[in-house]
C-alpha cells in the first residue's frame, strides 16, 4: 500500500515540491492537497502584471485542475485546514473533513502585514497578496480615483505601479527616507524615486501612518505630524509575515516562522515545511528562487533518497516595473574592512555600487544598467577573489565584446521583435512569451523551450536580464556548483575526485559509485566521464567510442548534410608541393566538392562521404599526411609566422618552434579544443595573444601567453611569463596543458577556466614551483605515449572500428 | 508483415547504431545496453540530421547536429522539442536482426 502524503498550501513552494517528488518517485505516495484559494496553483510573482492589466489569471496559471487529475492528486481547494492532530497523524479541515497522513508538508506561505492602526478594517483598505486582492484593486480602480499605497518596498512599488496603469492617481507612503531601503542605498533609492516621479507616482515620505480615516469607506490617511492625504483606496503593502497559525496551534515549534532543519523537517519528524512560512538557520525567505531550492531538497527526503541538504540561499532582487532597471544583492552597507567602488553617471541615469571585503564582493546595487547583475551575483556566491581584475570590475563582464547580438546589452531597451540569440534567431518577445505562458523559472528551462542562449551562450547575460525583468527576484540563477548533467546532482569536481581517489576504472563503475539514476547516462555526462577516466589513467583506461561525440568517433567533422570534413595536419602550417599534390589527387579521386583554407593555416576537404573516409585517409597517408584532429577536444593547430628565417623583423625561428610544439602535443585529448600560435616578433602576425597558449618571440627569448580566445567572446591572453630557451617553451607549454587537462571541467575552454581559478594559481603551479612544473611535464609526456597514435592510419590500415564506416546492409 | 534480415546483433555496437540503406532512404538500427534493437528513419525531425551518428542512452538517441533527443521506440522528440521521425518494426531472433519496411499506421512519419 502506498504511503499517504498531505500538502497544506496550494502555492508555488508546495506544488513545486510535489513536482520534484513526482519526477523522482512518482508512485511513492497517495497525495492530497489543501488550498485556501479557489484556484489551482498560479504564479504569484506575476500578480503585478495582472494588476497592471498586462496579464490575466489564465495566463499565470502554473498547474490547472487537470494537472492534479492527471497526477492522481486529490485537490481540496477553497478548503482551509484548521488543526493537525499529530498524535493520530491526520489533518482536520474547516468543513469538518479529515485526512490521514504518513508525511505532511506545510507550505502555508505568508500573510500580509497590516499595520495596527485605527481604521484598518474600513472598506477600501486592501492588502496585495493574492488573486482576490488583485481583483478587488482592479474593481476599485474602475470606480475610484485616489489610491494611497502604504509601503515603499518592492511589493508597495509594484502595487503602486499597477494601480497607476489602471488609471488611478497614486501616492506611496513610506516610513523610511529611502525607497526599498533593504535593497537600495540612499543614492539608488533617490534615483528610483525620481524616475517614478517622472512617471507620475507621488511620494509622501518619511511618514508614519497613525490612522486610516473614514466612516464606512476609507476617506484618507492621517500621519503622525498631523497631515492627511485624501484616499478612496488604501493598499497595505508594508511587508509580509510567515503564516504560522496552523503550525503553532498544532504545537509545532515556531519562532518567526516554522523552524526547520537542513532537510526541511520541522520538530515533528513526519512533518516538513517549505516556502515563505519557514524559518531556516534564522532566515526567512520571500522570493521564489530559495523556495524552489527548498522544494528540491524536501522532495529528495520525501522520496527517501536522503542526500540533499538545504544550506540557505543568497538572494538578489529586481523590481518588476517596466522600464526601470534595478538590481540589488547581498550586503551593501559600509563598515569595518569594507570598501566601496562607486560609478555614477547622472546624465546616463546609471549608478553602480559594489561593496568589497577581503577581495570578495559582499553586495551590489545597480541602477539604470543592470547587465552585469548576474555576473556580480555569481562572483558573490562563488566567493571569487576579485583582486586580479578589480580595476575592471566596474566596467562589467564586457558583454559588448561578445559576438551575435548586435551590441545590445540592455534587455529593457529592446523591443519584442529584436533578436536576442543570434545563433538560433530568437527574439525578445518569444522569450518573454515562453517565460509567462509555460511558467519557466530557470535559465535551463528557457534554453530548452526557446533555444535562446543554448548554442554559443554569448547572449546568456541578456536572457538572464529578460528573465529577471519578467520574474523579478523570482528567477532562479544558476546554482553555485552546476551538476555535471541532468542525470545527476553531483558536480564535475565530485566526479573527478572520486575517479582519482577510488580507483574507478570504467564509466560503469563511476555511475554505480554515484548511483546514476539513468542507467547509461546521457549525451552530456558520458563524454565527460570518458574524458575524466582517460585523463586520470592514460595507460589503463579503455576508451569507450560509444561515449564519444560522433566527430571524435569518426575522426572527422560531421556537416549539416551528414557528410564529413577532413583536415590533414600540416605541422606549424608549413607544407610543400608533395603534400599539396597528394591533397589535389585525393580531391579529384573522391570528387570532394569543396576545398577551403582554415583559420588555423590548414586545408579543409569538405563533403566527404562517411564510407569514403578510410580510403581518403589511406591516400593521404601515402603522401605522409596524418590526422589534424580538427574534430576533437584536443590540440587543434599551431599557427606560426615565418619568423627570422625570412622576415626582416623576425627575432627567433617561430616556425621551427611551432612545429616542435605541435609534434610534442598532437593527439592529446583535452577538456575542450586547444589552439596555439607562435609569432616571431611582437608584431604578432600569428595572432598568438588570442590563443589558448601563445608564444611571442622577442630578442631576448620567448613570451608565453595563456587563456586567450578569439571566438564568441574575445579574450586576450594573460602573460604567463618569459623564458629564454626553446626547451623551456616546450616544458612550460606541456606543463600548462597538463594542468588544464587535469583540472579544467569537461567543455571548459582555457579562458573561463583561468577566470575561474585565477591566473595567480596557474602561475604558481606552472611558473613559480619548478618541481611542480617538471612533474606536470612528466605526466604529460607519459600520457602522450598512449595518445600519439595516428587514428587515421589505424582505421585506414588496420581496420580499427571498421563497422563505423560501413552500412550494415543495402536492401534493394 | 514482410521481415527482411539485415544482419547480426553483434554487428551493431552496444549503445550504438548501424545504417541499412534502402530504396526508401537510410534506416538507422539502434542497439541499447539491454540488447534491444530499434529501427528509425535516419533523419532527425528537426533538420534532418543522421540519428545513426548520435549517442544512444537508455531508449533514446541524441541527434549529433543540435542535440535533439529522440525516443527510439516511437521516433518522437523528447519535450519541449516537438516532432517525429518514422519508425519501423524491428526484431532479433537467434542473434539475427530483421526489420520491416512497411511501417504501420501508428508509426507513420508525422
Amino acid at each position: 500500500m502506498r504511503e499517504k502524503l498531505v500538502l497544506v498550501g496550494n502555492g508555488m513552494a508546495g506544488v513545486r515540491t510535489l513536482e520534484e517528488l513526482l519526477k523522482i518517485a512518482p508512485d511513492k505516495y497517495d497525495i492530497t492537497v489543501f488550498g485556501a484559494e479557489p484556484y489551482g496553483n498560479y504564479n504569484r510573482i506575476l500578480l503585478s502584471p495582472v494588476l497592471a492589466g498586462e496579464k490575466t489569471l489564465d495566463e499565470i496559471m502554473l498547474n490547472d485542475r487537470q494537472w492534479y487529475i492527471d497526477n492522481g492528486i486529490t485537490l481540496h481547494c477553497g478548503t482551509e485546514v484548521v488543526w493537525i492532530d499529530r498524535a493520530r497523524r491526520r489533518v482536520v479541515a474547516a468543513d469538518g473533513g479529515d485526512v490521514i497522513y504518513d508525511r505532511l508538508v506545510l507550505a502555508t506561505g505568508s500573510n500580509p502585514f497590516v499595520i495596527p492602526v485605527p481604521g484598518k478594517d474600513l472598506s477600501g483598505v486592501v492588502t496585495f497578496r493574492d488573486m482576490h486582492d488583485v481583483q478587488t484593486m482592479i474593481a476599485a480602480a474602475k470606480r475610484y480615483q485616489h489610491a494611497v499605497v502604504i509601503g515603499g518596498g518592492l511589493l508597495g512599488l509594484e502595487a503602486a505601479n499597477g494601480l497607476m496603469r489602471q488609471g488611478m492617481s497614486v501616492t506611496v507612503v513610506h516610513i523610511h527616507e529611502t525607497l526599498m531601503e533593504r535593497q537600495l542605498d540612499g543614492m539608488a533609492g533617490e534615483m528610483l524615486r525620481q524616475s517614478l516621479e517622472q512617471r507620475g507616482m507621488r511620494f509622501h515620505m518619511p511618514a508614519q501612518t497613525v490612522e486610516i480615516v473614514g466612516e464606512e469607506r476609507v476617506r484618507g490617511v492621517r500621519f503622525q505630524d498631523g497631515s492627511e492625504l485624501y484616499a478612496d483606496l488604501v493598499v497595505m503593502a508594508a511587508g509580509i509575515r510567515p503564516n504560522i497559525d496552523l503550525a503553532k496551534k498544532s504545537g509545532i515549534y515556531c519562532e518567526r516562522g516554522i523552524v526547520v532543519n537542513d532537510t526541511l523537517q520541522t520538530y515533528d519528524p513526519s512533518i516538513y515545511a517549505v516556502g515563505e512560512c519557514v524559518q531556516h538557520r534564522n532566515q526567512t525567505y520571500g522570493l521564489v528562487a530559495p523556495l524552489f531550492e527548498q522544494a528540491k531538497v524536501c522532495a529528495n527526503h520525501l522520496a527517501h533518497f536522503g542526500y540533499l541538504r538545504y544550506q540557505g540561499s543568497l538572494t538578489s532582487t529586481k523590481l518588476k516595473v517596466t522600464g526601470i532597471e534595478l538590481f540589488s544583492a547581498g550586503d551593501f552597507s559600509g563598515g569595518e574592512g569594507r570598501e566601496e567602488i562607486v560609478l555614477r553617471d547622472a546624465s546616463q541615469g546609471t549608478y553602480k555600487k559594489l561593496v568589497i571585503r577581503a577581495n570578495r564582493i559582499q553586495g551590489a546595487v545597480l541602477y539604470g544598467d543592470t547587465v552585469d547583475g548576474a555576473w556580480y551575483f555569481q562572483l558573490m556566491r562563488d566567493g571569487t577573489d576579485v583582486a586580479a581584475f578589480r580595476d575592471q570590475l566596474m566596467f562589467g563582464q564586457a558583454h559588448l565584446g561578445d559576438a551575435g547580438h548586435g551590441g545590445q546589452n540592455k534587455a529593457a531597451a529592446m523591443s519584442d521583435h529584436m533578436e536576442v540569440c543570434g545563433c538560433n534567431g530568437v527574439c525578445k518577445g518569444t522569450i518573454v512569451k515562453a517565460i509567462t505562458e509555460k511558467g519557466l523559472f530557470t535559465l535551463e528551462e528557457v534554453r530548452a523551450h526557446t533555444k535562446a542562449s543554448s548554442s554559443c551562450g554569448s547572449c546568456t547575460g541578456l536572457v538572464e536580464q529578460i528573465m529577471a525583468s519578467v520574474l523579478g527576484g523570482g528567477y532562479t540563477a544558476a546554482p553555485k556548483e552546476k551538476p555535471l548533467c541532468k542525470c545527476t546532482d553531483h558536480t564535475h569536481d565530485d566526479v573527478r575526485k572520486a575517479v582519482r581517489e577510488h580507483r574507478l576504472l570504467t564509466i560503469r563503475e563511476v555511475m554505480d559509485y554515484f548511483k546514476w539514476p539513468n542507467p547509461d547516462g546521457c549525451h552530456v555526462c558520458r563524454p565527460a566521464l570518458n574524458y575524466y577516466l582517460l585523463c586520470a589513467r592514460p595507460a589503463e583506461y579503455q576508451d569507450d567510442p560509444q561515449s564519444r561525440f560522433i566527430n571524435e568517433r569518426a575522426h572527422a567533422n560531421i556537416q549539416k548534410d551528414g557528410t564529413y570534413s577532413v583536415v590533414p595536419r600540416m605541422w606549424g602550417g608549413v607544407t610543400n608541393s608533395h603534400e599539396l599534390r597528394t591533397i589535389a589527387d585525393v580531391v579529384d579521386k573522391f570528387n570532394i566538392p569543396t576545398v577551403k583554407v582554415t583559420g588555423g593555416q590548414r586545408i579543409d576537404l569538405l563533403g566527404v562521404k562517411k564510407e569514403d573516409l578510410p580510403a581518403v585517409w589511406r591516400e593521404l597517408g601515402k603522401g605522409g599526411l596524418v590526422s589534424g584532429h580538427a574534430y576533437g577536444k584536443a590540440l587543434r593547430t599551431v599557427k606560426t609566422c615565418v619568423g627570422k628565417e625570412w622576415c626582416r623583423f623576425g627575432t627567433q625561428d617561430s616556425t621551427a618552434m611551432g612545429i616542435r610544439l605541435e609534434k610534442r602535443t598532437w593527439g592529446s585529448w583535452m577538456p575542450h579544443k586547444f589552439k596555439m600560435a607562435v609569432s616571431g616578433c611582437p608584431r604578432n602576425c600569428a595572432e598568438a595573444t588570442i590563443k589558448d597558449f601563445g608564444v611571442v618571440a622577442v630578442d631576448s627569448g620567448w613570451e608565453l601567453h595563456v587563456g586567450g580566445n578569439g571566438g564568441v567572446k574575445i579574450r586576450p591572453t594573460d602573460l604567463l611569463g618569459k623564458v629564454a630557451s626553446e626547451d623551456e617553451v616546450e616544458e612550460y607549454c606541456c606543463a600548462f596543458i597538463q594542468l588544464y587537462r587535469e583540472e579544467a571541467r569537461y567543455l571548459e575552454r582555457t579562458a573561463p577556466w583561468i577566470e575561474r581559478v585565477g591566473l595567480a594559481y596557474v602561475k604558481q603551479r606552472v611558473v613559480e614551483d619548478a618541481a611542480e612544473r617538471k612533474a606536470l611535464y612528466a605526466r604529460f609526456i607519459e600520457s602522450q605515449k598512449y595518445a600519439q597514435l595516428d587514428p587515421w592510419a589505424q582505421r585506414a590500415e588496420r581496420a580499427v572500428q571498421k563497422h563505423e564506416f560501413m552500412p550494415l546492409m543495402e536492401v534493394v | 508483415m514482410r521481415w527482411i534480415e539485415v544482419g547480426y546483433l553483434e554487428d551493431i555496437p552496444r549503445l550504438g547504431a548501424r545504417v541499412v540503406r534502402t530504396t526508401q532512404g537510410d534506416v538507422a538500427l539502434f542497439r541499447t545496453a539491454g540488447d534491444e534493437v530499434f529501427a528509425l528513419r535516419d533523419q532527425c525531425p528537426h533538420k534532418g540530421g543522421p540519428l545513426s551518428q548520435g549517442i544512444v542512452h537508455g531508449r533514446r538517441v541524441t541527434c549529433p547536429l543540435h542535440n535533439w533527443v529522440i525516443e527510439l521506440d516511437t521516433g518522437t522528440a523528447v519535450a519541449p522539442d516537438e516532432g517525429r521521425t518514422a519508425c519501423y518494426p524491428a526484431k532479433v531472433e537467434r542473434g539475427v536482426v530483421s526489420i520491416s519496411l512497411r511501417h504501420g499506421e501508428l508509426h507513420k512519419n508525422a
